[in-house]
């Protein structure tokens, strides 16, 4: 085993392994007087792990690590260009959602040096996941992942709503996981391995399918897609604003390819046996979460409805199977978490003397108070809404040509519906941003909250909508590998 | 480049406001938006008579042709016949207009307004000019945002409710054709109007859409235009909209955007599935036939001015299905007419409604009387547009209605005579409304110091008389333009 070479082949994840232990013990000497530097360091490495895994990416080769003849012919580790392209793209999320969390981990006194660590190793843990080529490797992602996604939640120690949704988050995923390891473990059972060769080679039986039953309850719980998303917007409501801002984006990003990655290669073979069921997880996420959000007062629980239905639409493209929907499935993520990173980074960002704001009528009158975050605001949310010209709009028509192309008409119609209902609440916001008269002025916008709307709504429009074929070139290459 | 250049114009202007809100702060930005607005306009109307003038309308096919590759089989292109370059040039010339009567009559936001309707007159011009069916359907969905913003921000008391309806409706019948569109783009390879026009696959020459395909992607679009247009039964979002819209609002929604409608069943629905629309033809003249007879009923008993302008635009759209579903040249030719001429009367009805409700604040018919007393100039051109919508000969209403009838005749006596029978209605509706706002005793008081026209209003006004009876008189000018594209039509549906 050439050990180097295997590192040199998991650079991102070793990258970010190197800063997570470095950065342990020089917290844990420096402790929380070094935390901002801490947090710059951390958004760097994980800027820098988001380069590696797109040089990996421009390199154009499949990579396998850490094999072992007699228990992992392929390897433990094998990316493809799949999941290099989301593994960038977690990385590239978590950095910006680090940079734009300062000002509220100040005013909300949270700067403890633990913070950035914990988004360094959740990002880790999510990619680990998508490199793992075992569904062992796949299970210490996920955890890594899940436990640092537990502690973030309830960081807010002297809040009872952030224990509260740690908490929960932390029963309910320790159910899901223990879903995931029974599932995993049926599936050792009737097709004698843990690799995913293995398990495409197996022949369909009962106990396999069993298996990928809870596999798949597994993996949507960490989605967020109905009927498991319960948790969700509890979740989101307790959290603290900028854990909530990454929560949205690089492990949603990282999960709903995971769930694709994992259906595609694994179990692309049984494709007939679970097509179906991603596509009715599909269409109730669509639908609770275009529904569910109407009726909602608080931004956070809004938001929360609003990504279990964008993953909702996500998931048409893995229904579709690998061919027609893989660089779907990419190229809605991407443009998704793109835009939420923005929104719900500059909506839990705005705060009303030192607290946040969470009622949607605390928007009330933003275009006066703030024109330049309003209007930002007012393109990121039609581009979550899919609304052309914004660049949401394109993995909309991605996934619903992969819809079509799988023979789903009724998917594809499902969440056409999906989008006007869902349409209710998104321009509620728009509605409180632009029509409502002002209310009590609001506090200073960071300028890192600012920078990162900027980028994601200059990202979504204009710029994706014009070259939109560098995305959808680099995503078909990436479904290719 | 020309077409490129007539959509982006008014989106630089807009940047350039945007720019100037940001650097410069509210006030300043208000005052400068005006003259950077109407500059836009006036350059993109200067812009589209170029595009107009390098328009031959002999040949059939579409030109000033712009193409670039974008992604997949899509493309940007665009490029006019001449039933694009006419509506192009509607809307173009309506647009001055519209930004000459904001500046006096939106006091709040100024900036922000005037960037709006900008951003609208780009994706308007680009629905005309798109000749990929993507393209269209960004600048089709796209028009909805700045629409939602302009009835919900400087709208009337209950714009929540209309704005909402107004974007909810059509936007569900938008991602019906969305869904169609998509299938189409994955059986023929290419969203390309042109090869999808002919039908044929462009490799192998085969049939694209059989008959029995035809009928559910004839249904989608269907969805989609019969919304925009609107036709009975879901025109309900249509009086709302105009009712809480701000003037210019109105006068943009009725002009240009109901005639987006009227467009897409020629661009696309006739000529794609002209098995389907044969197919539907009954359909069609039932529906047309019954917005025509029932909208013209329900517009005699309103109680607000606008409603009922609203209400006769639903009839007068019933003769623009009405006339594309005959099939033949007088149909086609008259239902192109009656959308150019609607948008000028239904535009200048609504900007006599916009004068008197800018200095009394009220819409309610009950509230006026009398108002030849106080304003002869006013009196004297609202009696023009109304007798105009009526169809009065030597108007453009006239011309549009009669075509369209004698086009329906053809195919089927009692759409015609249906038809017939609304056009008694308007006549009902319109000369009572007539009646009761400017005829008879001033019992008012507060009505007695209303002024007159302005000369801005009057210039507004005037304009757009001297287009109503020019288009009446000489109709051979849209005719001449369209004539080609209209041959072109029926071509293709083998007729």
């Amino acid at each position: 085993m050439n050990f180097l070479a295997d590192i040199n082949n998991a650079l991102p994840e070793a990258i970010l392994v190197a800063f997570g232990l470095v950065g342990l013990l020089v917290g844990a000497i420096g402790g929380d007087r070094i935390s901002g530097l801490l947090r710059l360091v951390a958004a760097i490495a994980l800027a820098a792990a988001s380069a590696a895994a797109f040089v990996q990416f421009g390199r154009g080769e499949t990579i396998s690590a850490f094999a072992s003849a007699e228990l992992a012919p392929e390897g433990l580790y094998r990316v493809t260009l799949f999941t290099l392209f989301a593994k960038g793209v977690t990385y590239a999320m978590a950095a910006f959602a680090l940079f734009m969390s300062s000002g509220f981990l100040k005013s909300a006194q949270m700067e403890r040096y633990e913070y950035p660590l914990l988004i360094v190793f959740g990002s880790l843990g999510a990619g680990m996941m998508l490199s793992a080529n075992d569904l062992m490797t796949l299970y210490v992602g996920i955890e890594t992942l899940s436990l640092s996604s537990y502690v973030l939640a309830a960081f807010r120690r002297d809040s009872i709503k952030s224990a509260e949704a740690g908490l929960k988050y932390f029963v309910l995923g320790a159910l899901a996981s223990g879903l995931l390891l029974y599932g995993s473990a049926l599936i050792y059972g009737f097709s004698g391995g843990t690799g995913y060769a293995a398990i495409a080679a197996a022949p369909t039986s009962v106990g396999l399918l069993f298996g990928l039953v809870f596999v798949i309850c597994g993996l949507a719980f960490k989605a967020s897609a109905a009927p498991f998303h319960i948790w969700t917007p509890d979740v989101y409501e307790g959290a603290p604003s900028p854990v909530v801002a990454f929560f949205s984006t690089a492990p949603k990003i990282a999960a709903v390819t995971l769930l694709a990655h994992v259906m595609f290669v694994a179990f692309g073979p049984h494709i007939a046996s679970w097509q179906l069921i991603i596509a009715i997880i599909a269409a109730l996420s669509m639908l609770i979460g275009a529904f569910g959000a109407l009726m909602q007062n608080s931004i956070k629980r809004i938001l929360a409805y609003s990504s279990i239905s964008n993953v909702g639409f996500a998931l048409i493209g893995i229904a579709a199977g690998a061919e027609a929907g893989a660089a779907a499935v990419l190229v809605y993520m991407t443009l998704y978490v793109i835009a939420t990173l923005g929104m719900f980074g500059g909506v839990l960002a705005l705060r009303r003397g030192g607290k946040s704001i969470d009622a949607v009528s605390d928007l009330n009158g933003l275009v006066k108070s703030k024109p330049g975050m309003a209007l930002g605001l007012l393109i990121l949310i039609f581009s979550v809404a899919g609304i052309p010209p914004a660049a949401g709009f394109w993995g909309k028509l991605q996934v619903f040509t992969a819809g079509i192309e799988a023979d789903m008409l009724w998917l594809v119609l499902v969440g056409a519906l999906a989008s006007v209902v869902s349409l209710g609440y998104y321009l509620r916001l728009v509605w409180a941003m632009f029509m409502k008269p002002a209310g009590e002025p609001l506090d200073r916008t960071d300028v890192s909250v600012a920078a990162t709307v900027a980028i994601s709504a200059l990202i979504v429009f204009p710029i994706l909508t014009v070259a939109i074929q560098m995305l959808l070139s680099a995503t078909a290459l990436a479904a290719g590998g | 480049m020309i077409l490129t250049l007539t959509t982006f114009l008014p989106l630089i202007g807009a940047v350039l406001i945007m720019a100037v809100r940001i650097v410069g702060g509210a006030s300043a930005a208000g005052s400068a938006s005006k003259g950077i607005a109407l500059l836009a306009s006036l350059a993109t109307l200067g812009v589209s008579l170029v595009a107009l003038s390098q328009f031959d309308p002999t040949v059939a096919d579409y030109q000033l042709v712009d193409e670039a590759p974008w992604f997949g089989g899509s493309s940007y292109k665009l490029g006019v016949d001449g039933l694009a370059i006419s509506l192009v040039v509607l809307t173009t010339a309506l647009m001055p207009l519209c930004i000459l009567q904001s500046m006096k009559s939106i006091e709040d936001r100024l900036a922000e307004y005037m960037v709006a309707f900008l951003v609208l007159e780009t994706l308007m011009i680009g629905v005309f000019c798109a000749l990929d069916l993507v393209l269209f359907y960004v600048f089709f969905e796209g028009g909805l945002i700045p629409m939602f913003l302009i009835i919900g921000v400087w709208g009337g008391k209950n714009r929540l409710y209309a704005a909402f309806k107004f974007f909810l409706y059509t936007l569900l019948g938008s991602l019906l054709l969305l869904a169609a569109l998509v299938y189409m783009a994955i059986v023929a390879g290419t969203t390309d109007v042109v090869v999808l026009q002919e039908g044929l696959h462009p490799e192998t020459g085969a049939l694209l859409f059989p008959p029995e395909v035809q009928t559910w992607l004839w249904l989608a679009f269907f969805a989609s235009f019969a919304v925009k247009l609107p036709m009975w039964p879901v025109h309900t979002w249509l009086p709302d909209a105009h009712v809480e819209a701000p003037t210019a609002g109105s006068v943009v929604l009725a002009a240009v955007l109901l005639k987006m409608g009227g467009y897409g069943f020629l661009r696309f629905s006739l000529p794609m599935f002209p098995e389907a629309s044969m197919l539907f033809q009954p359909l069609m003249f039932g529906l047309s036939v019954v917005a025509i007879v029932y909208a013209s009923l329900v517009a005699f008993r309103q109680t607000d001015i606008k409603k009922l302008v609203a209400y006769s635009s639903v009839a007068h759209m019933g003769f623009v299905t009405l006339g594309i579903f005959s099939f033949n040249e007088a149909g086609i030719q008259g239902a192109i007419f009656q959308m150019i001429s609607h948008g000028v009367i239904s535009g200048a009805l609504f900007f006599c409604v916009g004068v008197i409700y800018d200095r009394m604040h009220t819409r309610e018919i009950a509230f006026y009387g009398g108002l030849v007393h106080r304003m002869p100039v006013y009196a004297a051109l609202f009696m023009l547009f109304s007798m105009a919508n009526v169809g009065l000969p030597g108007t453009s209403g006239f011309v549009g209605e009669i075509l369209t009838m004698v086009g329906a005749f053809q195919a089927s006596t009692w759409a015609a005579a249906g038809a017939a029978l609304g056009v008694i209605l308007s006549a009902v509706y319109m000369l009572t409304l007539y009646r009761r706002t400017v005829f008879g005793e001033m019992t008012n008081q507060k009505l007695l110091d209303i002024k007159d026209v302005t000369p801005l209003e009057f210039c507004i006004l005037g304009l757009l008389a001297v287009s109503a009876v020019g288009l009446g008189v000489f109709p051979g000018v849209v005719f001449g333009l369209t004539e080609s594209s209209t041959s072109e039509v029926l071509r293709m549906i083998g007729r």
